[in-house]
C-alpha cells in the first residue's frame, strides 16, 4: 500500500529531523554500498591458508559434523560409499546435478544407487558441492542454482558436501568476496545458505538434539585440490 | 495478542507459585549464562565487536529512510515485492490477501517475533486457514495454545514431561505404547510429524534477522532448518519484518552475526543462516515462485529520534532475559505481551502504551547485567528509568507509590532535617534489633520482611560514617 509507504517514509524523516540525506550524505551512503568494507575480522579468520583447514577440520568436528581429507576426486565414490556403510545407512544418494560430482568414477561402487536432482521424499542421504568453506566457524556456504538445488541441503537426512581446499577461507568476509567475484556486485542467488554442523534443538529442556528438521548427519569431504596444498603455508586471501 | 501486563504482579505471584514452571525455569540459568561466557572467552575480538556492531546500527537507524528505499529497489530488482505495513491489522490483512491470492490451504511458518507482535495466527485461521508453526518450540506452544515465554526459547517454561503429555493427547494416530520420555524422542515424533506439513503447505511464512540495502536480502537464522523448508518448498515465501531489521551491506551484517549466536545460545554460529534474495530464477530446480516482504513499522518510526531510539538496535538474541534475575524468578508468561525480560520491560511500552505495559519497567532490580551482555549495548536500565519518570508524570503510579515518593521528596528537599530523623532511626533501630541483629517485621515493610529478615543498622548513618572517616584521614 504507497499510501503506508509515504506515511512510514514521512515519519522517519520527521523522527531524523531531516527531508532527503544531503547531495554530499548521499554519495557517502552509495559509496558505503557499493565498497563494501570489512569490518573487525577475528586474528582466528587471518591464519594462513593451510592452518585454515586444519582449523575448518576442527570446527566441524567440534560441531558434531564429521570430516574426511581425501588427496584425489577419483577417491570421493569409494569415501561416499565407506561412509554410508560405516553408518548403517542405504547405498542410495542423491547427487546435486553438477559436471565435477556426476563426472566422478561412480562405476567403481556397483552396489551404490545414484540419482540426481533436487531432493524428495524419502531421500535418505545427498551429495553437494559447496561454494566456500569458512575456516573461522567451521561453515559451509552453499549458493544455490541449476548445479545448486536448495532441497539437497535440507530434506535428506545425511548431507555429504564436498568440498575442496581451494575453496576454504578464513573470514565470512572473504566468501562475500568470490561471491561478488562470481554473481556481480550487489546480486545474489535466490539462497546463500550457511550451514554451521548439522541440524539441532535445545528446545526441550535445553538439552541439545540433532537432526531436528533438517539433516542429522553432515558429513565433509575435504579434498585437498592441487591449487593449495594441505599443510602449505601459502596465503592467498584476496585483499 | 491481548496484553495481561496490567496484571504483572498477579502473574509473578502465579509464577513464583508455579512448581512446573520453577523447575523449567532452572534450565535458563543452568544453560545459557555458562554457555555465552564460554563463546565470549572464546573470542578475544567479542567485546571490541560489540562495538562496532553497535555502530554499524546507529549508523544504519540515522539513514534508514535512505537504506529502506535502496532495500526496496533490490528486493524489487530481484524479482521479489515489498509491502509496507504502517500497523499491525494492515500487516496481517496483507498476508491474508498474498494467501488468499494464490487460494492457499496451508500455511507452514518459521519462528517470527513480529508474528506473534501482529497476532497473525489468529487472523489467518479465523480466515480458515491451517496454520503450522514448524520451530520445535513454536509447535509445542501452538499445541498447547500458548504464547512463547522467550524469544528465541518459545517453550523454555515447559518441562519434557509437560511436553510428553501434549504428543500424547495431540498425535492421536500413533500407538499409545510408544515411548516418548526421552527428548530425542519427542524430537523425532515433532521431525515425523511436520515433514507432511512441509510438503503440502501452499505458503511459508518466516520473519527475519536483517534485511541488506545493498542486495535486498532477507536473512534468517536457526538451528532446526525448519526455517529453511519452510521458505523453501512451498510455491510462496512470506518475510515478515520490522523496520529496524536493515543493515547496509553484507559485511555489517556478518559482524553483527558474530555477536549474534554467541550472546544467545552461546554457539559461535547457528547452524543455518540464510540469505534469501528473491524468487527463484528461471533455471533454478527448486525454491518458491513467489517473494512477498512485509514491512511492518507498528510504532517504531516514533521510536526513532525519541530517547528510546537505542531499543531499535536490538537484535533479538534473548542474553538480557537469559541473565535477568526478574525474569529467572517469574518467566516470560508474567510479562503479558509478546516481549519479555529487559528488552520486554522498555519495548512494551513503546508499542502498546506505557498505561498498559507501565508494570514491566517497574519490574526491574536494576542490577545491570543486561546492559553488561547486550550484543548491541543498549542502555536497558537508563530507557526503563524513562518510563519510570514517564509513568510517574502521567500519573499512572499507583497511589501508595506517589504517596511514598512525595512523603520522602519533603525530607530530601531539607537535608538538615532527613540527618536528623535518619540518625534517631538509626540508633533505635540498632537498640531494638541488638539482641537478634535482624528484624523480621517492622512497620511499613511488610513488602520486604514477608520473605526476608531486614539486617539491624549498626547504630550510625552513612553520613555520620563518611564524616568520621574524613577528619580520621585528617589527622593522619
Amino acid at each position: 500500500m504507497s499510501g503506508s509507504r509515504e506515511q512510514i517514509m514521512a515519519t522517519l524523516r520527521r523522527s531524523l529531523k531531516r527531508e532527503q540525506p544531503s547531495a554530499e550524505e548521499r554519495a557517502q551512503l552509495e559509496a558505503r554500498l557499493s565498497a563494501p568494507q570489512p569490518g573487525l575480522i577475528p586474528a582466528r579468520g587471518q591464519r594462513p591458508h593451510g592452518e585454515q583447514l586444519d582449523l575448518m577440520e576442527e570446527m566441524l568436528v567440534e560441531l558434531s559434523a564429521s570430516v574426511v581429507r581425501l588427496r584425489d576426486d577419483a577417491e570421493v565414490p569409494r569415501a561416499v560409499a565407506d561412509y554410508l556403510k560405516g553408518e548403517n545407512l542405504p547405498p542410495k544418494l542423491r547427487l546435486a546435478p553438477r559436471d565435477d560430482l556426476r563426472d566422478l568414477p561412480w562405476d567403481s561402487q556397483p552396489l551404490l544407487e545414484v540419482a540426481e536432482g533436487i531432493a524428495e521424499e524419502p531421500d535418505t542421504a545427498s551429495l553437494t558441492g559447496a561454494f566456500a568453506g569458512i575456516a573461522e566457524t567451521g561453515t559451509l556456504m552453499m549458493a544455490s542454482g541449476p548445479e545448486a538445488p536448495i532441497t539437497l541441503n535440507f530434506l535428506p537426512e545425511n548431507h555429504i558436501v564436498v568440498l575442496r581446499a581451494s575453496q576454504v577461507v578464513g573470514a565470512y568476509e572473504e566468501a562475500w568476496t568470490r561471491l561478488r567475484q562470481r554473481y556481480g556486485s550487489g546480486v545474489m542467488p535466490r539462497a546463500v545458505n550457511m550451514i554451521t554442523g548439522p541440524s539441532r534443538t535445545g528446545d526441550i529442556e535445553q538439552t541439545i538434539q540433532l537432526g531436528a528438521h533438517g539433516p542429522r548427519r553432515l558429513h565433509v569431504i575435504l579434498v585437498e585440490d592441487g591449487d593449495a596444498a594441505g599443510g602449505s603455508d601459502r596465503d592467498e586471501r584476496q585483499a | 495478542m491481548q496484553s495481561t501486563s496490567p496484571a504483572f504482579k498477579d502473574n509473578a505471584r502465579d509464577a513464583l507459585a508455579d512448581q512446573q514452571l520453577q523447575k523449567a525455569l532452572q534450565n535458563v540459568k543452568s544453560g545459557f549464562i555458562g554457555k555465552r561466557a564460554k563463546a565470549r572467552d572464546r573470542l578475544p575480538e567479542f567485546d571490541d565487536l560489540r562495538d562496532a556492531s553497535r555502530d554499524i546500527k546507529n549508523h544504519t537507524l540515522a539513514n534508514i529512510d535512505f537504506y529502506l528505499e535502496r532495500y526496496e529497489e533490490k528486493v524489487t530488482e530481484s524479482g521479489g515485492q515489498v509491502h509496507w505495513a504502517a500497523t499491525a491489522e494492515e500487516a496481517r490483512a496483507m498476508i491474508l490477501k498474498i494467501c488468499r491470492d494464490v487460494d492457499a490451504r496451508v500455511v507452514t511458518k518459521g519462528k517470527s517475533m513480529i508474528s506473534e507482535e501482529i497476532a497473525l495466527n489468529a487472523h489467518l485461521e479465523e480466515a480458515g486457514l491451517d496454520v503450522v508453526e514448524t520451530d520445535l518450540g513454536e509447535y509445542i506452544i501452538q499445541l498447547r495454545k500458548e504464547a512463547p515465554s522467550h524469544i528465541i526459547a518459545p517453550a523454555v517454561h515447559l518441562t519434557k514431561d509437560q511436553v510428553e503429555a501434549d504428543f500424547r493427547h495431540h498425535h492421536k494416530d500413533l500407538p499409545d505404547e510408544r515411548p516418548l520420555s526421552e527428548p530425542t524422542q519427542l524430537v523425532a515424533e515433532a521431525r515425523q510429524m511436520l515433514r507432511q506439513r512441509y510438503l503440502e503447505a501452499d505458503v511459508g511464512i518466516t520473519g527475519a534477522n536483517f534485511l541488506v540495502a545493498e542486495t535486498g536480502t532477507s536473512i534468517i537464522v536457526t538451528n532446526e532448518g525448519n526455517g529453511d523448508l519452510t521458505q523453501t518448498l512451498p510455491k510462496v515465501h512470506i518475510v515478515i519484518a520490522s523496520l529496524e531489521k536493515i543493515v547496509p551491506n553484507l559485511e555489517d551484517a556478518t559482524t553483527i552475526l558474530r555477536v549474534l549466536a554467541r550472546s544467545a545460545t552461546g554457539q559461535e554460529f547457528s547452524s543455518y543462516t540464510t540469505f534469501s534474495t528473491g524468487p527463484r530464477r528461471a533455471e533454478d530446480p527448486d525454491g518458491p515462485e513467489q517473494y512477498h516482504v512485509v514491512l511492518l513499522d507498528n510504532g517504531r518510526s516514533e521510536m526513532l529520534g525519541s530517547e528510546f531510539q537505542d531499543m531499535l538496535r536490538c537484535i533479538r538474541c534473548g542474553a538480557c532475559m537469559n541473565h535477568c534475575p526478574v525474569y529467572h524468578a517469574v518467566g516470560g508468561h508474567a510479562y503479558g505481551w509478546v516481549y519479555p525480560g529487559p528488552m520486554g520491560a522498555v519495548l512494551t511500552p513503546s508499542l502498546i502504551g506505557v498505561d498498559e505495559a507501565g508494570q514491566l519497567p517497574n519490574a526491574s532490580t536494576f542490577c545491570g547485567r543486561c546492559e553488561a551482555v547486550c550484543p548491541m549495548r543498549i542502555p536497558l536500565p537508563k530507557m526503563m528509568r524513562h518510563w519510570r519518570e514517564r509513568e510517574f508524570e502521567r500519573h499512572l503510579s499507583p497511589k501508595a507509590v506517589r504517596a511514598g515518593l512525595g512523603f520522602w521528596a519533603f525530607f530530601a528537599r531539607r537535608p538538615e532535617l532527613y540527618h536528623r530523623i535518619a540518625g534517631w532511626k538509626m540508633r533505635a533501630l540498632a537498640a531494638f534489633g541488638r539482641s537478634k541483629g535482624r528484624f523480621d517485621a517492622l512497620p511499613f515493610t511488610g513488602g520486604w520482611t514477608k520473605h526476608r529478615d531486614f539486617p539491624a543498622p549498626q547504630g550510625k548513618t552513612f553520613q555520620q560514617l563518611w564524616a568520621e572517616k574524613q577528619t580520621g584521614g585528617g589527622r593522619r
